[in-house]
């Protein structure tokens, strides 16, 4: 542009952005998201359609029978029977808030019950600390939940005579407290048990190795129902008449021991999949075998499998329900036990108490494996693009 | 196969327990652990339940507590050990349990071949047919043709094929594999007729959705005597177990009752109450006991009467009638020896 010319005179110009004009419907908005998503080829469609069917069939009774006909409060079998209330009774809750107290502690003495109230607290304070990523001081989280809230807790259930505490027998533990009591007992002893065997499998000393064969293939070849009905009915055969071992004591150590088998597998799993210059890397760094292994190798290999070690987890924690069959009052045994109250006889009680223990082992099971999954993006970071 | 492990394991265990007995009798072995391992039923409705703070009740689980007071004076000194159907007899052969006493049916086979003893019937149950009101049946003997709910595998579903076919009576069996899943299909109007044990079939009509709409007919097809077990090789504490269900018997014929007992003890002539209650002669001592071990049951316990009432008959949900269950004197079969 030369100076002094004149400039051209401009008919139109924009000033402001034309106004985006929105998208065809069928590219983006709630139309499209449901055509890309679940109408996107028409088999995606007969799915989609069959599922609103199967939902539409199941959701609405079970809306009804659980929450809108459910009976809440009652003192006995009269609240939930229909002839009485004069309406369909759905789930009968009265049954399970009336025998709560049964479903938490069994026949503990109701004097003592603040013991397993506290122990229930220590517990939920040491799976805290140790679950929470940046607590303070978790090197001394682990100590406490592995050394001394198991010491406490024993001295605290069982009873320590001396300190004022009276003892009581095993036999009157029960319900949620008897199932967590179990379940951690195996999920705590069977994953550094596991890690053991799982080294020792791999172990170039042909008797460790021998040995830990031998004991992971023993454990996997026999079903948990029969370690458990070995423990409970069969042990004493064996055993003089004057030793016994404490009819609890019995099937933990044989969940703790079956577990720990299947854990070593597990393990075994990640530690294949970490190939040899990792080892050798760190062998150049001049590590030494212990730093190597625990450094290098396990960090690698445990994230590798943490979905088998939450599988193994969530699949014992369901698995105590079989201590039940040996005569120990878990929780399902209690529910079971307390349905045939004829004081609470009505057609739903039965419904109404495993609908209660689906909902007790969902909640647990869903929350382990909800963790796991955040525990696995957050030390998957580095992998991450 | 099973069966013969089954019996070596028996075998095995009623060697190894013969030896343990002659040293130590089961009394002896109790007093020192200081309470009685009982094998007790996991749940059933008037015979072992929890309640809703998780205390057991039922007539076997006081069969237990009778034993306890009458060695320990205290109705606390057991421990109940719920075992299933299936391990119930390993358990009280490897010494597991001191007793059995959770509705076991006495037959000859069990007390021949198992190593137990049986000492005496504590309720004589039998099988029974509950039907729908509105069908109008009065009689098992009206049933022909009906279709009749009952559980797969069990002695019931053989009673019920004998039982029809000695009355050439034609009927279809609807069978299930749980007893919740068969009486569930009864009430829904699957079949006709349920059938299983007397005691089950009242607490399976509460749980019904119009328990008023059933009734129980009045035959009884089979025999189930249920008593506690001991191991066979210990006279002694299978006397102990005996004489205590009678002793409870003996109460009752005597009238002596939980509320009456102390004023019976004190101010009675009648030399028979004197004899149970222990203020005349040592029974009590022959057993390995105190003389007032009768006495300590029927106050911490109650006759039989009264445990009968309390948990299946007229204080109880179930309702059961006396029937057979009812003392010699009264038209039953419930006779205890006297204490003499």
């Amino acid at each position: 542009m030369t100076a002094g010319s004149q400039p051209l005179p401009l008919a139109f110009v924009r000033r402001e952005a034309v106004p985006a004009s929105p998208p065809p419907s069928l590219v983006s908005g709630p139309l499209a998201w449901l055509r890309q998503n679940l109408f996107s080829s028409p088999a995606n469609a007969v799915m989609t359609l069959a599922a609103l069917a199967v939902i539409a069939l199941v959701v609405p009774p079970l809306l009804r029978f659980l929450v809108l006909d459910a009976v809440w409060t009652g003192q006995n079998r009269d609240a939930c029977r229909p002839e009485v209330v004069g309406r369909p009774v759905g789930a009968c809750w009265a049954f399970v808030a009336n025998k709560i107290n049964y479903f938490i502690y069994g026949s503990y003495p109701i004097e003592e019950r603040w013991r397993p109230n506290v122990f229930f607290a220590l517990m939920a304070f040491g799976v805290g600390w140790l679950l929470w990523l940046d607590a303070p001081r978790r090197a001394w989280g682990a100590l406490y939940f592995f050394v001394v809230f198991p010491l406490v807790s024993y001295g605290l259930l069982a009873g320590v005579p001396a300190l004022g505490l009276p003892s009581v027998p095993t036999a009157l533990w029960g319900g949620m407290l008897v199932t967590l009591i179990v379940s951690l007992v195996g999920i705590v002893a069977s994953l550094p048990l596991g890690i053991l065997l799982a080294l020792g499998r791999r172990s170039r000393l042909p008797i460790v190795r021998l040995f830990c064969v031998i004991f992971i293939e023993f454990w996997r070849g026999v079903p948990l129902i029969t370690v458990l009905f070995m423990a409970n009915v069969m042990l004493p055969l064996f055993l003089p008449g004057d030793v016994t071992v404490d009819r609890l004591a019995r099937p933990l150590v044989g969940i703790a021991l079956f577990s720990a088998a299947y854990m070593a597998e597990v393990v075994r799993g990640g530690l294949q999949a970490i190939p040899r210059g990792q080892t050798e890397g760190a062998m150049s760094l001049g590590l030494s075998p212990w730093h190597r292994m625990r450094l290098i190798i396990l960090p690698q290999a445990l994230r590798i499998v943490i979905p088998g070690i939450v599988n193994s987890f969530i699949a014992l924690f369901k698995d105590t329900s079989l201590v039940s069959i040996v005569g120990i009052f878990d929780f399902i045994r209690t529910i079971e036990s307390a349905r045939v109250d004829p004081a609470w006889a009505a057609p739903t009680v039965v419904m109404t108490g495993y609908a209660f223990a689906a909902l007790f082992y969902f909640v647990f099971c869903f929350g382990m494996s909800r963790y796991a999954r955040f525990m696995e993006r957050r030390l998957a970071a580095g992998q991450t693009r | 196969m099973k069966r013969i492990v089954a019996a070596l394991a028996f075998g095995l265990g009623a060697t190894l327990l013969a030896g343990a007995a002659q040293a130590q009798g089961t009394l002896n072995s109790i007093k020192q652990k200081g309470y009685i391992s009982c094998g007790s039923n996991p749940g059933l409705a008037g015979f072992g339940v929890p309640d809703a703070q998780g205390r057991w009740t039922g007539l076997d689980v006081d069969f237990c507590r009778a034993l306890s007071a009458a060695i320990f004076n205290d109705v606390t000194k057991v421990r109940f050990i719920p075992l299933s159907a299936k391990d119930r007899f390993t358990a009280l052969q490897s010494g597991e349990v001191d007793l059995l006493s959770r509705n076991t049916t006495w037959s000859m086979s069990r007390d021949t071949t198992l190593g137990l003893d049986f000492p005496a019937v504590n309720f004589y149950d039998g099988q029974g047919f509950m039907v729908k009101k509105k069908l109008g049946v009065t009689s098992a003997k009206q049933l022909d043709g009906a279709s009749v709910c009952t559980q797969q595998g069990t002695t019931t579903e053989l009673n019920l094929a004998d039982y029809f076919r000695a009355n050439k009576m034609k009927y279809e069996v609807v069978a299930f594999a749980s007893a919740d899943e068969t009486f569930k299909a009864y009430d829904s109007g699957r079949c006709d007729a349920f059938t299983t044990d007397a005691s089950g079939l009242y607490a399976e009509r509460l749980r019904a959705s119009a328990p008023d709409d059933n009734i129980v007919l009045p035959e009884i097809i089979s025999k189930e005597p249920l008593a506690p077990a001991v191991r066979q090789g210990d006279a002694q504490w299978a006397d102990i177990v005996r004489w205590t269900h009678y002793a409870m018997l003996n109460a009752e014929e005597a009238g002596i009752t939980q509320a009456n007992v102390d004023q019976m003890a004190k101010s009675t002539d009648n030399p028979d109450i004197k004899r149970i209650l222990g203020t005349e002669g040592k029974y009590g001592a022959d057993l390995g006991l105190t003389s007032d071990w009768a006495y300590r049951i029927i106050k911490l316990v109650g006759n039989y009467g009264e445990v009968f009432e309390r948990n299946v008959g007229q204080g109880s949900p179930l309702k059961i009638q006396r029937g057979l269950n009812a003392l010699w004197s009264k038209g039953g079969l419930q006779y205890g020896p006297p204490i003499r």
